[in-house]
């Protein structure tokens, strides 16, 4: 079994929902990023997403755009991260997902970039920009270096689309709660919990839902229906926020909110 | 046709390795939907109807071919033609797709169109086809081009389109286009977006292509009334390429060198450029595998040129495809050889062409000399000048 599923098994019976992270490596620079990866893990995160930042991060929001851009600018690369990411797998053990798009992954190459990102430790990918469609030459490659592939259904997903991601899928599924791109909002879309119901029929894996879940109430409402919800910008733009104070700031702001939303993922 | 290379993209949108759709899950569906309904419509003798008399009573086709006969004397070589789409409603072929495409988010009933721009050609052909329609129109277009295409900015006021800035990333076509993407993944229930070139994710480069196509269909048959043959070369400028693929496509078959220039900028060595498919690598931008400027780690690199719609780091991948299959080639012009190419036409044809064409026009004036006098170039003069004119002006050092 793999980290992820073995986590998601662990959750459910504590009765508790997943908490996702996401940060983008490198962001605000590398060493803080690291470090960052490990207080998130520490402060109870489930599973973290490390986001291999790409230059044109056609599906995400203003925060994770600048992150991505901070990050570029201090050199990171999909080399680099994935070797942040097996530093960080000597010291925990929290399932670690890589978030990016394809070209980054295809320019390394698709069977070098998996079994180096197995080797680093990385328990899953999720590449925004490939739907399963289109993932026929990286699926039976990730199954071989037992990556698990986590691929994303929309509000606008037909049955057949959710069955084709079902099938395709494995850890977990990645919900996306609204049409649009990542960034925080106020409150939650009204369509979730029938998007939810109608691929429970389809899969028995955990369905995670995320973008726009910026605050502990909104993951204690998608832990009531989901099995685990995903932060992304909230935590991005509370690195950055907190920047100027210094990076002891940020560490213990982001450390307090991750505790925060994990506390909330035991209140369903 | 009896060869293979206008049976592509196959039925998931592959041309070869190129194409397909690398795109959010949330836009699968509303691609599905536009594919299903291009197909209905291809079938449909009404659309067709409506199609072609817009085509001949509003864009003002067919367009014609002229022979630049002061200039091939000057050139002493090959006869040149020129498909004149710098006579199309709007000042480009733009507007082909433009038209094609209204016509099909009509019917999808999608009343709402955005689009990106970089020389603002497509955004006023867009904002155009919406005026005459009736649709809401939004036009994303990069900041820096903004301040150097301001006249089209303003035209698209003038038709009421609404005219978005883009200040991320290199504030230029690339940025543009991913800001329209993030709009219509927000949007996608409402809203139709219309693609100005030949990129993009299945089935758009099949789209935008059929609906260009009408300038090589046209073409064709004119250079065979003109001069009893059909053309020895057909050149075009490449920047997304729906220009370069509207001439090509129906010649593919044909005995014809097919030729794409891209854009030198200031000179391949300075990597300062837009020369995607003569120095880049497949990669995938913009929802499609295709040649792609990046860097060693599949960043996408900037670009430059002096014409903003060559100014673009991909590249169609039909284009990424006749590449590979050594159907069509693929050369560079300068800004340099654009703006004398530019002022050559102008001089010796009464025509002023568009920056992006100039680069076509610049690799005739290279390659006419060495061709024998019977043989013939047919050359897509596919936008007119008037929009650069202060670049022109600025770049030759002087004022308007």
């Amino acid at each position: 079994m793999s980290r992820i599923s073995e986590r998601f098994s662990t959750l459910r019976q504590r009765g508790e929902g997943a908490l996702v992270v996401f940060v983008t490596a490198g962001d605000p620079n590398p060493e803080l990023s690291e470090k960052l990866v490990l207080s998130i893990a520490e402060a109870g995160a489930d599973i973290i997403e490390v986001g291999i930042p790409f230059s044109d991060p056609l599906a995400d929001g203003p925060t994770i755009q600048s992150s991505t851009f901070r990050a570029l600018q201090q050199g990171v690369t999909p080399a680099s991260t994935l070797e942040m990411i097996a530093r960080v797998r000597s010291q925990s053990e929290v399932p670690l997902v890589v978030m990016t798009y394809f070209n980054p992954v295809w320019q390394m190459g698709v069977a070098r970039f998996a079994q180096q990102a197995a080797g680093a430790g990385v328990d899953g990918v999720i590449m925004t920009d490939m739907p399963p469609d289109e993932a026929g030459e990286w699926h039976p490659v990730a199954r071989q270096h037992r990556l698990d592939t986590i691929f994303l259904i929309a509000p606008t997903s037909t049955p057949e689309r959710m069955r084709l991601v079902a099938q395709m899928s494995s850890g977990f599924v990645y919900c996306v709660s609204r049409t649009g791109v990542t960034g925080a909002r106020e409150h939650l879309p009204e369509e979730v919990p029938q998007m939810l119901q109608a691929m429970r029929q389809l899969t028995e894996l955990p369905l995670c839902v995320g973008f726009g879940i910026s605050r502990p109430e909104h993951v204690q409402a998608v832990c009531r229906i989901a099995d685990g919800a995903v932060v992304g910008s909230a935590v991005v733009s509370l690195i950055a926020q907190e920047m100027e104070k210094g990076e002891r700031a940020v560490l213990s702001a982001v450390h307090r909110f991750v505790k925060e939303l994990k506390e909330a993922t035991r209140a369903r | 046709m009896s060869g293979g290379l206008q049976t592509v993209p196959d039925a998931r949108g592959h041309f070869g390795i190129f194409g397909g759709r690398f795109v959010p899950e949330t836009l699968i569906p509303a691609l599905d939907e536009l594919e299903q309904e291009y197909r209905k419509a291809q079938q449909d003798p009404d659309f067709q109807r409506q199609f072609h008399y817009y085509l001949r009573h509003y864009v003002g086709r067919p367009t014609p071919v002229t022979f630049a006969e002061r200039l091939s004397e000057y050139l002493g070589g090959a006869r040149i033609y020129l498909k004149r789409e710098d006579l199309c409603h709007t000042g480009a072929h733009k507007i082909n797709n433009t038209l094609g495409q209204i016509l099909l988010a009509k019917r999808m009933n999608k009343r709402r169109i955005i689009a990106e721009t970089g020389a603002g050609q497509h955004g006023v052909a867009t904002a155009t086809v919406c005026a005459r329609f009736g649709f809401e129109c939004e036009v994303y277009m990069g900041e820096e081009d903004v301040h150097r295409q301001a006249l089209n900015v303003f035209r698209m006021k003038l038709l009421g389109a609404k005219v978005i800035p883009v200040t991320s990333g290199t504030r230029t076509l690339k940025d543009a286009t991913s800001e329209a993407i993030r709009d219509w993944v927000t949007n996608v229930r409402t809203t139709h977006y219309i693609i100005g070139s030949v990129v993009g994710p299945h089935p758009y480069p099949m789209i935008v292509r059929d609906f260009q196509s009408v300038i090589g269909q046209e073409s064709r048959q004119q250079m065979l009334e003109m001069t009893g043959k059909l053309p020895d070369v057909v050149l075009a400028c490449v920047g997304g390429g729906s220009n370069a693929m509207g001439i090509f496509y129906p010649f593919l078959e044909d005995p014809v060198r097919l030729i794409g220039v891209e854009a030198a900028g200031r000179g391949l060595h300075t990597g300062e450029h837009a020369a995607t498919l003569v120095t880049g690598r497949p990669g995938v931008l913009h929802g499609a595998a295709s040649y792609l400027l990046q860097d060693e780690h599949g960043q996408v690199k900037p670009t430059h040129s002096i014409s903003a719609g060559l100014d673009y780091p991909g590249v169609g991948p039909e284009h990424s495809y006749l590449k590979e299959t050594g159907r069509a080639e693929y050369v560079t012009a300068t800004d340099e050889e654009a703006l004398q190419a530019l002022q050559v036409l102008a001089r010796m044809e009464g025509i002023i062409a568009a920056l992006e064409t100039a680069h076509a026009v610049a690799h005739a004036i290279k390659i006419a000399p060495t061709m024998p006098k019977d043989s013939t170039i047919l050359i897509n003069l596919s936008g007119r000048g008037d929009k650069d004119v202060d670049i022109v002006s600025r770049a030759l050092g002087g004022g308007l």
